[in-house]
C-alpha cells in the first residue's frame, strides 16, 4: 500500500507545495505550527479539493493529475479519513455508522453489519452498536469513527488531528487504542497533528510542515532529537540556535559565541536541552566555557519542573526546579547568568 | 405632558373629521328623498347622486352603453354598476351589499328577495331568447340542442343558480335530451370565455349575450317553440338611499333611455 | 409606575388591533356554522365528493411537487451556473401572483390552444382543462415555491461535513443523497411539504380559471364553499369551511416552530 503525492495547490493566502511517500512500512505524522497546510494536504489527498498541480497516485494508480486532466473524485479513491469532529451520521445507530462503507460499496446489509460488528469490538465499543451517534460521548463517538474509516480497509488512511476534540479524560485511552491500530492496518498511515505527545506515541516519521512546505523530515528520533526549525525545537523543547561555526566555536548573527564540544565548519545548528541550562544570579565561575548574561523573563511552573525565558545575546529556555526558582527569586526577573557546558551542546549541519 | 396630549388629539380630531365627512354625503343624497313613485316626465330631474345597480351579466353590454346615454343626459348622476350571476347578487343584496337597484335574469331570484321583504314592487323590463354559442366557424358543426349530447363535443353550462343554466337544464329536460357539461361556471361571461378560448366547444346563453359577444363567438339559432320564458325583472331596493334616482332609472329601463339601449343589444321589449 | 404605563400601553393596544383583524373573522364563522348538522352536511353528496376530490388533488399536487420540486431546490442550493438568481426569483413567483392570474396563465400554456397543451393534445389527445389533472396542475402551480424554498433553505443550511465524510467512505453521490443528504433535510422538508400540501388544498382562483368546475372532477373544496356562498346555500359552505379551517390549524399549530423558526 503506497503513497505517491506531489502536491502544488493555493488557497487563499497559504501555498502548498510538497512531495510525500508513504507507505505500509512506517507511520508519519505531519507536524507544524497552525496555517501551515496540514488539514489541507489532507483534504487534497482525500479528493475533497482540488489540486492546482503536481501529482497523486495510490498504489501505483494516478488518482489525480491536473496536467494530464486525470481527477477521481474522494468516493474513488481508497483513502479513509478519521475526521477531527467525528462527523457520525446522526441519524444511524453505530453499528450503521461503521457499516455505511460496506453498504455504500454493495455489501449486502446482513454482511456489513457482521463485520461492523467486529470492528467495534475491536475497538472496545460492542454495546454501544444500537445507540444513535448522537447519544454516544465525545471519546466513543471518535472511537466509532475510526472503526468506520477501518472497516473499509482502506489502501490510505488519514487522520486529522484525531485526538484534539476529545477531553483529556478519554484522550489517553483513545490514544492507546489508536496506536494499536494503527501499528495493525496495513496501509499507508498518515496523520496530523500538532500535539508532540501525540506524535511521540503513534508516530515512527515525522514530516513538518510550514507555511506550505516541508522544512524537515525524517525517523521521529532524528527528528526529534536534532530539529531544523524552531518550530520543530519549541516542540519538542529544545533550544536551537544557528550560527556559522569555525572548529570548536559557533558564532551567532549577532556576535555573541558559543562553544562547542565537537569540531564544526560552516553553517551550524546548535541545540541546547533547558535542563543543561543553569542559572546564576552572579558570573559563575568553574568550567563551563559558555557563560552568558541575560534578563530572567517569563516564568510556568508546572509541578515539579520551572521553565525560564533568558532573554539577551544568546536566547533560551531554561529548566530548574521549583526550589532553585525561590531561592534565586526568578519570579520577580532582572539580571541573570546563564551558563551551559560545551559537552551538552548539540550541533549539526544546516 | 402637553406634547402627549397633543399626539392623543391630531388622531381624535382626524377620526372626527372622517365620520363627519361620512354623514355629510347621506345628508346630501336624503335631501333629495322623495316617498312618492313617479311618473317617468318627473322623475327625469331626480337622475342624479350617487346610483348603484346589481345588474346580472347578461345586461353588461346593454347597461354600459345605457350609462354614456344617461350620464350625458344627467350630468349629476354618479352611476356605478355591479354585475355577476343574478344568485350570486340576490345573495349580496341579503347579506345588505349597498345597492339602490336589482336588475335579475329570472324571476327566481327575484321572488327570493321579494319574499325577504328586501325590494319594491318588481316590474319585468326586458326578454330574452336562449341560444347556443358556439366558436367562429363553427367547427364542430352544432346545428342545435341535439347536438351537445353528440360525443366529442365539449360543452360548457352555467351553475346551478345562475339563470341561464337553470333555463338551460330546463329546456333539455324538456325535450329529453342528455348533456354532460365538462364545467359549470359562475356566470355567462365565465361560460363564453371556454368558448372563445377554444376550451369548450358551445354553450348556452342568452342572444344577446352571443350578440355581445364579438367575432370569436357565433351563435345557433335554438327555436321559438323551444324557447323558456325569460324575463328580467327589475326592482328598487328598499334600503336605498337615493329612491328617487333609483326609480328613475327602473321607469328608465321599462320605458325610457335604458329600455332603447336593451333594444339595440337585442333584447325584446317586456311587452 | 406613571412613567412606564404610556409607553407600554400603545404597543399593547396595537398588537390587541392585530390580533382583532385575524381572530374576529375566524370567530365568525364558528359561531355561525351549524355545528348540530355539520355531519349531515358534510355527508351530502356534493359536499362528500368535494371533500375527497380536495384529498386526491392537493396530495396529488404535493406529490408533484415533491418529485419536480426537490431536485430543483437541489440544484439552485449546491450548483453554481449564469441565471440562478433569475432562476430563484421566477420560481417563488407564483407565491405573489393573484391566483387567477396564474390560472389564467397555464390556460395560455397548457389548454386545449395553449402553446404546450396543443402539442399534448395533438400528440396524445391528453387534455388538463376540465380534468382532475388540471385541479392538479393549477394546485402544483400556486404551491409547489413553497416547498421549493423551504427545501433550498434546507439544503443550504445543512452540514456538508458529513456528505464529505460519506464520500470518504466511498459513497457515490446517489448514494450520500438518499443516506445522508435525505435524512439530514427530512424534517425540513416535512414541514414544507405540509404548508405546500396546505397551499394546494385551499386553492380556487387557479383552479376555476383553469380546471373548471364539475362535480367529482375539479370541483374542489373551496370551489363548492364558492358556488354554496353565491346561490345561498350557507350551511354547506361553513360546514366545509369548518373543515378548511379545521386542517389549516393543525398543520400550522403542528408546524410553525419548523418554518418561523425555533422559539
Amino acid at each position: 500500500m503506497t503513497l505517491a503525492a506531489a502536491i502544488g495547490l493555493t488557497l487563499g493566502n497559504l501555498d502548498l507545495d510538497l512531495e510525500l511517500d508513504v507507505d505500509g512500512t512506517a507511520v508519519v505524522a505531519v507536524v507544524g505550527p497552525n496555517g501551515a497546510g496540514k488539514t489541507t494536504l489532507l483534504r487534497a489527498l482525500a479528493g475533497l479539493l482540488r489540486i492546482d498541480r503536481g501529482r497523486v497516485a495510490i498504489n501505483g494508480t494516478v488518482v489525480e493529475d491536473p496536467a494530464a486532466r486525470v481527477r477521481l473524485p474522494p468516493e474513488g479513491r481508497d483513502v479513509g479519513i478519521v475526521f477531527q469532529e467525528h462527523r457520525l451520521f446522526g441519524h444511524l445507530s453505530a453499528l450503521e455508522n461503521v457499516a455505511f462503507g460496506l453498504r455504500a460499496s454493495g455489501t449486502p446489509k446482513a454482511e456489513a453489519r457482521a463485520k461492523a460488528m467486529e470492528w467495534l469490538e475491536q475497538v472496545g465499543l460492542p454495546d454501544v452498536a444500537r445507540l444513535r451517534a448522537t447519544q454516544l460521548s465525545g471519546g466513543q463517538a471518535q472511537r466509532v469513527a475510526l472503526a468506520r474509516a477501518l472497516a473499509t480497509e482502506p489502501a490510505v488512511l488519514l487522520l486529522d488531528e484525531p485526538l484534539a476534540a476529545v477531553d483529556a479524560a478519554a484522550r489517553a485511552e483513545l490514544r492507546h487504542l489508536l496506536r494499536s491500530e494503527l501499528r495493525r492496518c496495513p496501509g499507508a498511515r498518515l496523520i496530523v497533528t500538532h500535539d508532540p505527545v501525540e506524535a511521540a506515541a503513534l508516530a515512527d516519521r515525522l514530516v513538518v510542515l510550514e507555511d506550505g512546505q516541508i522544512t524537515q523530515e525524517g525517523p521521529l528520533v532524528e527528528v526529534t532529537a536534532r530539529p531544523r526549525s524552531q518550530w520543530v525545537a519549541s516542540m519538542v523543547g529544545l533550544n536551537l540556535l544557528c550560527g556559522v561555526a569555525e572548529n570548536f566555536r559557533v558564532q551567532l548573527p549577532n556576535g555573541a559565541v558559543i562553544t562547542v564540544a565537537d569540531e564544526c565548519k560552516g553553517e551550524t545548528f546548535a541545540a541546547i536541552r533547558p535542563n543543561a541550562v543553569s542559572l546564576q544570579r552572579h558570573r559563575p565561575d568553574g568550567s563551563p566555557r559558555n557563560v552568558w548574561p541575560g534578563e530572567a523573563g517569563d516564568l510556568h511552573v508546572a509541578g515539579d519542573r520551572a521553565r525560564i525565558r533568558v532573554d539577551g545575546p544568546v536566547p533560551l529556555i531554561a529548566e530548574v526546579t521549583p526550589a532553585a526558582v525561590a531561592e534565586l527569586h526568578l519570579a520577580e526577573g532582572g539580571p541573570i547568568w546563564a551558563a551551559v557546558k560545551a559537552t551538552d551542546i548539540e550541533t549539526y549541519p544546516c | 405632558m402637553r406634547t402627549r396630549l397633543f399626539r392623543l388629539a391630531v388622531p381624535a380630531v382626524a377620526a372626527a373629521l372622517l365620520v363627519s365627512a361620512c354623514g355629510s354625503s347621506t345628508k346630501s343624497s336624503s335631501s333629495t328623498t322623495t316617498g312618492a313613485p313617479s311618473t317617468t316626465a318627473s322623475t327625469a330631474g331626480a337622475m342624479t347622486g350617487t346610483l348603484s345597480v346589481f345588474a346580472a351579466a347578461s345586461l353588461t353590454s346593454a347597461f354600459n352603453n345605457a350609462k354614456t346615454t344617461l350620464t350625458a343626459a344627467h350630468p349629476g348622476l354618479n352611476l356605478t354598476y355591479n354585475f355577476a350571476g343574478s344568485n350570486t347578487l340576490a345573495t349580496q343584496i341579503q347579506q345588505s351589499a349597498p345597492a339602490d337597484v336589482f336588475a335579475s335574469a329570472d324571476t327566481k331570484n327575484m321572488q327570493t328577495l321579494v319574499s325577504a321583504g328586501l325590494v319594491e314592487t318588481p316590474v319585468t323590463f326586458a326578454r330574452n331568447k336562449l341560444q347556443i354559442a358556439v366558436a367562429a366557424g363553427n367547427p364542430k358543426k352544432i346545428t342545435g340542442l341535439a347536438d351537445l349530447a353528440k360525443p366529442g363535443v365539449t360543452v360548457v353550462l352555467e351553475a346551478q343558480g345562475v339563470p341561464a343554466g337553470d333555463y338551460t337544464r330546463q329546456v333539455l329536460a324538456g325535450k329529453k335530451i342528455t348533456v354532460t357539461p365538462k364545467s359549470l361556471e359562475t356566470d355567462v361571461k365565465s361560460a363564453l370565455a371556454k368558448v372563445t378560448s377554444g376550451e369548450a366547444d358551445a354553450t348556452v346563453v342568452y342572444a344577446t349575450d352571443v350578440a355581445a359577444g364579438g367575432s370569436k363567438i357565433q351563435g345557433v339559432t335554438v327555436p321559438d317553440a323551444d324557447q323558456p320564458q325569460i324575463t328580467y325583472p327589475i326592482a328598487v331596493v328598499k334600503a336605498t338611499r337615493n329612491h328617487a334616482a333609483a326609480q328613475a332609472f327602473v321607469d328608465s329601463a321599462v320605458s325610457g333611455d335604458v329600455q332603447k339601449a336593451l333594444i339595440a343589444a337585442g333584447f325584446a321589449p317586456p311587452q | 409606575m406613571r412613567n412606564r404605563f404610556p409607553a407600554g400601553l400603545a404597543p399593547a393596544v396595537l398588537a390587541v388591533g392585530a390580533l382583532a383583524i385575524v381572530v374576529l373573522p375566524l370567530i365568525g364563522l364558528i359561531q355561525r356554522a351549524p355545528w348540530s348538522t355539520l355531519g349531515r352536511d358534510l355527508r351530502a353528496h356534493d359536499a362528500s365528493t368535494a371533500l375527497r376530490l380536495s384529498v386526491v388533488t392537493s396530495l396529488g399536487a404535493l406529490a408533484v411537487s415533491v418529485l419536480f420540486g426537490v431536485p430543483l431546490a437541489w440544484v439552485l442550493a449546491r450548483r453554481v451556473f449564469p441565471g440562478r438568481a433569475l432562476v430563484r426569483a421566477l420560481v417563488t413567483l407564483p407565491m405573489v401572483l393573484p391566483p387567477v392570474v396564474g390560472g389564467i396563465a397555464l390556460l395560455y400554456a397548457f389548454g386545449r390552444d395553449g402553446f404546450a397543451g396543443r402539442i399534448l393534445y395533438d400528440l396524445t389527445g391528453w387534455r388538463f382543462v376540465f380534468n382532475t389533472s388540471g385541479a392538479i396542475l393549477a394546485e402544483t402551480f400556486v404551491a409547489m415555491p413553497f416547498l421549493i424554498v423551504t427545501a433550498e433553505s434546507a439544503f443550504r443550511s445543512m452540514d456538508r461535513r458529513a456528505e464529505e465524510a460519506a464520500a470518504t467512505l466511498g459513497a457515490r453521490p446517489a448514494y450520500r443523497f438518499r443516506r445522508v443528504t435525505l435524512p439530514a433535510v427530512a424534517p425540513a422538508l416535512a414541514a414544507g411539504g405540509a404548508l405546500t400540501w396546505a397551499r394546494a388544498l385551499g386553492e380556487f382562483g387557479a383552479t376555476i380559471t383553469f380546471a373548471g368546475n364539475f362535480s367529482g372532477t375539479t370541483q374542489t373544496t373551496p370551489l363548492l364553499v364558492y358556488l354554496d356562498i353565491e346561490s345561498g346555500n350557507e350551511a354547506t359552505a361553513l360546514a366545509l369551511s369548518l373543515v378548511l379551517l379545521g386542517v389549516s390549524l393543525v398543520v400550522l399549530v403542528g408546524l410553525r416552530d419548523r418554518w418561523i423558526g425555533k422559539v
